[in-house]
C-alpha cells in the first residue's frame, strides 16, 4: 500500500511515528522535529488560517507600515494614499533581500531594496527596477521582463475591531466565518466601539516551541495551580462563575469567569490542600482595585485565535499576544499592553499597574515563559511518549467547568486537521 | 543654589550597595533603596523613546516593590538563578542640596543554576534620587532595557 505513496511520503511515515487516533493523546515529538516545523510554516502559517500582524491604530496614516511576521515569513503592513491597508512578504522580488528593516516608519512613499533599488509602491507592487533599460544601450533587463510578473506575494488582510489578520491563502474563510459568532462576541466585547491605544510592547523569547505556548494558554486547569497569585486573590478560582467556549473546530477559544454576585467561599481549594491556598496578602491591594471593564461582570477573558493569537482581559489589564515560531525550541512572544482613547487618567492608571499581571515578569504569567522550557527539557528522549490530556473528559466541546483540558484538545483536533496527520473520528 | 554635597559620592555609593543587595538574593532589602512615594519601572528603549507609559515591572509606591518581593519568595515559580549588575559611573544631571538625576549605564548578567552566565540586561537606569544627610534614597527609577527582548522570563529586578 505504501508503494502508491511518493518516495519522499513513505520516507515520512517510516521514521515518523504515527498519530495517535484520541483527542487525549499527543505525541511528544510534535514538539521536537524539524520536518514538523517546516510543515506548520507551509501548512498553517502560509495555510487557510488567519495569522495576527498588528493592530489598525498602529498604521493610521497613509505612508505608515509595520513589519511583523506570520510564522516565520517577514510581512510589511501598509496603509496606501487611497487609505487601505496591504499586506505582502517583506522580501525583494530581485534576490530576496529584505524591503524593509525597520519595526515602522511612516510617509513612506515607496519601498526601495537596498540591494539593488528595485521600488515597490505601498501596495508592494514592482514598480522600478535600477537600470531597468541598461546603460548606452548596454546591460539591462531582457524586453520580454514584466514588472507586473514580479513582486513578493501578497496577503490577504482582514480588519477586526482594529486587529489586522492576514493569509497568504485566498481560499482562506471570511473572517467572520472562520472565528465563528461565539468567538466574534467575545472580541467585540473587549473592542468593540472602543478606540485602542498602545502603552507598551514587550517581547518575551521562549525557550520551547510554539505549541507549548498555545497549550498552555488554553489551558485553564493550570491556572490556578500555577499561577498563586490567581488563586489567592480570587481572581480565577476554577469554582468561579465562568466557562470555557471551544469553537466548532476545535481551533479557538475563550475561557472566561465572573463575579459570583453570591460570592461563595471557595472550599475547593483547601479541600485539594495545595499550594495555591496560602495566607499571602497584598500590602498595596490597590493593584487589584479595578473598575468593570464593559459594564459587565466579566472579570477575566482570555481568547485564543488558531493558530497563533490571543486578546487578553485579565481585570483591567488588557493586551494582544502574538506568538511567533523561531525555530523547533524558540518562540517568540510578542505583548502589546492596550489603553482605550476613552479611558479616563484613573483607569489609565489602573491598566498600568495591572500590567503587572502580565508579560515577561508579571505576578500571573511569569510562570508561563519558563513552564514550557520545562516541558521542552523534560521530554528530551522521549519522542515516542505521549502528552495524557483526560482533564474533563474526552471531547473538545464547551463547558462551564474550567476543570478540563477541552480547548487543548480542540487546539489539537484543529492542528492534525490542518497538518494531516488524522482527521477521520474526530471527537 | 549653593550645592554643599557631593551628589556624585552619594549617589555611587547607593547604587553600588543597591547592586550588591540584588546580586546577593537580599531581596527583603531591596525596596529600603525607594522612598515611600516612589516611582519604579522597567521598559525598553524602544517604548522609552516613543513615550509609552507602561512598564513590565510598574510602580508608585513602596509598597508595590514590597509586593514585588513577597511575591517572589511566596508565589511565583522560576529556577534558581542570580544577577551580576555592573554599573557604570553615574553621569549627575541636575543636583541640589535636596537630590538629583542621574543617569547611570549597567550591564546584567543572570547566572543558572546549570552553570550558565549569559548578559540577560543592558541598559541605563534614568533615577531621580533624594538626599537626607549622608544618604541618597530613590524617589524615581525608570530602568531603559536596550533591546525590547526578554529572555524566558524576568523575575529578580533590575
Ligand atoms: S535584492 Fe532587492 S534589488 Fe536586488
Ligand atoms: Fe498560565
Amino acid at each position: 500500500m505504501t508503494s502508491t505513496l511518493p518516495e519522499n511520503s513513505a520516507k515520512r511515515e517510516q521514521d515518523r511515528p504515527e498519530w495517535p487516533d484520541e483527542l487525549t493523546r499527543v505525541p511528544y515529538w510534535v514538539f521536537q522535529r524539524q520536518d514538523v516545523y517546516r510543515e506548520e510554516q507551509e501548512n498553517l502559517f502560509r495555510g487557510p488560517y488567519w495569522s495576527y500582524l498588528c493592530l489598525e491604530a498602529e498604521v493610521p496614516q497613509p505612508g505608515d507600515y509595520r513589519t511583523t511576521f506570520v510564522g516565520d515569513t517577514p510581512v510589511i503592513v501598509s496603509r496606501d494614499e487611497d487609505g487601505e491597508l496591504y499586506g505582502f512578504e517583506n522580501r525583494c522580488a530581485h534576490r530576496g533581500a529584505l524591503l524593509a528593516l525597520d519595526d515602522r516608519g511612516s510617509n513612506a512613499k515607496d519601498f526601495t531594496c537596498v540591494y539593488h533599488a528595485w521600488s515597490y509602491n505601498l501596495q508592494g507592487d514592482l514598480t522600478g527596477v535600477a537600470f531597468k533599460d541598461g546603460i548606452k544601450g548596454q546591460g539591462g533587463m531582457p524586453k520580454y521582463f514584466c514588472l507586473e510578473d514580479h513582486g513578493p506575494r501578497k496577503l490577504r488582510l482582514a480588519v477586526l475591531h482594529g486587529l489586522v489578520f492576514g493569509s497568504f491563502d485566498e481560499d482562506v474563510p471570511d473572517i467572520e466565518e472562520y472565528l465563528g459568532d461565539e468567538i466574534l462576541s467575545r472580541i467585540d466585547r473587549v473592542l468593540g466601539g472602543r478606540t485602542p491605544v498602545v502603552l507598551g510592547r514587550f517581547t518575551q523569547l521562549l525557550p520551547n516551541n510554539w505549541k507549548l505556548y498555545m497549550e498552555n494558554v488554553k489551558d485553564s486547569y493550570h491556572a490556578s495551580i500555577l499561577h498563586l497569585f490567581f488563586t489567592t486573590f480570587g481572581i480565577n478560582r476554577l469554582g468561579q462563575r465562568g466557562g470555557i467556549i471551544v469553537s466548532e473546530s476545535g481551533a479557538h477559544h475563550v475561557s472566561y469567569s465572573a463575579i459570583d454576585r453570591e460570592a461563595e467561599l471557595d472550599a475547593g481549594y483547601s479541600d485539594q490542600n495545595i499550594r495555591s491556598d496560602s495566607e499571602y496578602k497584598l500590602a498595596d491591594p490597590s493593584l487589584l482595585d479595578g473598575f468593570s471593564e464593559v459594564g459587565d461582570d466579566t472579570t477575566l477573558q482570555i481568547l485564543s485565535v488558531f493558530p497563533g493569537f490571543v486578546l487578553q482581559q485579565i481585570q483591567n489589564s488588557v493586551a494582544v499576544r502574538q506568538i511567533l515560531p523561531r525555530g523547533v525550541e524558540s518562540t517568540r512572544l510578542n505583548w502589546t499592553y492596550l489603553g482605550f482613547e476613552e479611558d479616563t487618567p484613573e483607569q489609565r492608571t489602573v491598566r498600568l499597574k495591572q500590567a503587572n499581571l502580565i508579560g515577561p515578569a508579571g505576578y500571573i504569567s511569569m510562570e508561563d515563559g519558563c513552564v514550557g522550557g520545562f516541558v521542552q527539557r523534560g521530554i528530551a528522549g522521549a519522542a515516542d511518549e505521549q502528552a495524557v490530556l483526560e482533564m474533563g473528559g474526552e471531547s473538545a466541546a464547551s463547558s462551564e467547568s474550567r476543570v478540563t483540558e477541552a480547548s487543548v484538545r480542540g487546539f489539537w483536533k484543529a492542528y492534525r486537521e490542518g497538518m494531516h496527520l488524522r482527521q477521520e473520528n474526530d471527537k | 543654589m549653593n550645592v554643599t554635597v557631593d551628589a556624585f559620592r552619594l549617589i555611587s555609593r547607593a547604587q553600588g550597595e543597591y547592586a550588591r543587595c540584588i546580586d546577593d538574593g537580599r531581596m527583603e532589602d531591596w525596596p529600603g533603596f525607594f522612598e515611600e512615594d516612589c516611582h519604579y519601572r522597567i521598559t525598553t528603549a524602544a517604548n522609552h523613546s516613543e513615550g509609552l507609559e507602561a512598564g513590565v515591572i510598574w510602580a508608585d509606591n513602596r509598597r508595590m516593590l514590597s509586593d514585588r518581593v513577597s511575591a517572589l519568595l511566596e508565589a511565583n515559580i522560576y529556577e534558581a538563578h542570580t544577577y551580576r549588575h555592573i554599573l557604570g559611573q553615574p553621569a549627575i544631571l541636575e543636583e541640589s542640596d535636596e537630590g538629583a538625576r542621574s543617569e547611570t549605564g549597567f550591564l546584567v548578567v543572570r547566572v543558572m543554576r546549570d552553570g550558565s552566565s549569559d548578559i540577560f540586561a543592558t541598559g541605563r537606569y534614568l533615577d531621580r534620587y533624594r538626599f537626607d544627610g549622608d544618604r541618597a534614597s530613590l524617589a524615581e527609577r525608570v530602568v531603559v532595557c536596550d533591546s525590547s527582548t526578554i529572555d524566558t522570563l524576568l523575575a529578580l529586578p533590575l
